[in-house]
């Protein structure tokens, strides 16, 4: 598989036993876990942006983002943070425990598009998940792209993920990483405020730049504008959104956003492509 | 004799501004360091000034009793630092600290509001301008009380 193509599993609705191979701990209520097929063969590949359905045997199916390095698809790799029962269920497997997954699907984002070009990714919170795997792919092909910055914006210091692996990003001379969080002790060295006001410094060339939104959607609202602002394309902007995934091949419509179906024709859709639906409250 | 004025121009609160408003505007200016640990002003005292930073980083801080300080933002560099010295009663209503070595370009407020009070083309553009900065700060504050990244959000 290359970096962009995808192609839904032979079996899309039929859940691949899998086990948990290592859990850590990101934050309070978020956790990282490793994954190896339960037959002992290589997880299928996937892509930056793509994501699996996590199955809980009796408790229920989520949709989660792959977090993993796409260029090592040997681990599988999903971050999750408790929000439900599912989520609950999953965060609490332990090193050997088993579950069912399905995937990957979805569209990814435009890494092979965007050769050539300033690549400007913007996370908050838990959304700097499924752009990990486009730092991991770009920092494979580094030499392929102009300048990267990645901005993050956390609730709070302790609730930073990947803490140490955006440190060693952070002292790398070919990349920039900004976080801020929205509040902090008095011990916190870094910025504070919203991670939107990060990006009228990036220094990336606005007409020539890729930016790669995900967070919550109205996080992602303000980010786009602001990118605009700053002379970025709206058909250069592209955003991960989140719906109502239930059977990942648009089938079920649960996610059905305007014209398209997030499962598969999204999650990461292009800006202008979505325009007309996107912040409509009835979507 | 070299001038603040291409100093004043390459920073980002000054772009596009007109030649003779530099001119103007760097007279009431001067170059600035603050280091770390050091407050460039304190809630209550008298805002005669305002900073643009050029490096560092300084922290926008309210005093919470019991709690200690409270870094409500941060102000980096390219960005501007201030804007009680515009509006009566001309006083500051945060602390603001010095987070790492600050290099700033401090401005005497008192100068500046007596050169847009004469020239009102000035004081157009300097409130058309830091309107621009209170739009922004105002939407970034209210997204920080939206507590989006919290789990109920």
């Amino acid at each position: 598989m290359n970096a962009t193509s995808t192609t839904i599993p032979p079996e899309p609705m039929l859940p691949q036993p899998y086990v948990v191979r290592r859990r850590s701990r990101e934050t309070s209520n978020t956790y990282t876990l490793e994954l190896q097929p339960t037959s002992g063969a290589a997880p299928v590949p996937f892509v930056a942006g793509q994501y699996n359905m996590l199955y809980i045997f009796g408790i229920g199916e989520v949709p989660i983002s792959i977090s993993g390095d796409p260029t090592r698809p040997q681990i599988l790799v999903h971050t999750v943070r408790q929000v439900g029962a599912v989520t609950r269920a999953i965060c609490a497997l332990k090193r050997g425990a088993g579950l069912g997954v399905r995937g990957p699907f979805g569209q990814p984002w435009p890494v092979v598009e965007a050769v050539g070009q300033d690549l400007i990714l913007v996370a908050g919170g838990l959304g700097l998940a499924p752009l990990r795997p486009v730092l991991y792919y770009l920092l494979a092909h580094r030499d392929k792209y102009g300048n990267i910055v990645l901005l993050y914006g956390a609730r709070t210091p302790e609730e930073i993920l990947y803490r140490r692996q955006l440190e060693q990003w952070r002292a790398r001379f070919d990349m920039e990483v900004w976080v801020t969080v929205d509040r902090a002790s008095e011990s916190w060295r870094g910025s504070v405020g919203s991670v939107t006001r990060l990006i009228a410094r990036a220094p990336v060339d606005p007409l020539d730049t890729v930016a790669m939104v995900c967070g919550p959607e109205v996080m992602m609202r303000f980010t786009i504008v602001g990118l605009l602002q700053s002379g970025v394309a709206p058909e250069s902007i592209f955003v991960s959104m989140e719906r109502n995934m239930q059977c990942a091949i648009g089938f079920c419509g649960h996610c059905q956003f305007g014209p398209t179906f997030v499962c598969k024709d999204g999650p990461v859709l292009r800006y202008d492509r979505i325009l007309p639906w996107f912040g409509k409250r009835e979507m | 004799m070299q001038t603040l004025e291409p100093i004043l121009a390459a920073h980002p609160f000054f772009k596009d501004l007109e030649p003779r408003f530099l001119t103007l505007v760097a007279g009431c200016a001067a170059n600035g360091r603050v280091h770390a640990g050091e407050f460039l002003f304190r809630e209550g005292e008298a805002a005669n000034q305002f900073y643009l930073i050029r490096h560092g980083k300084v922290a926008l801080q309210l005093f919470v009793p019991e709690q200690g300080p409270r870094t409500i933002e941060t102000i980096e560099a390219g960005e501007v630092l201030g804007w009680s010295w515009l509006f009566p009663p001309y006083r500051w209503h945060f602390d603001a600290q010095a987070l790492e070595l600050t290099r700033v370009l401090v401005f005497d407020g008192q100068c500046l509001r007596a050169k847009c009070e004469a020239d009102h083309d000035l004081g157009y553009v300097f409130m058309q301008r830091f309107a621009q900065v209170m739009i922004q700060r105002l939407q970034a504050t209210r997204m920080q009380l939206l507590d989006l990244y919290s789990v109920q959000a």
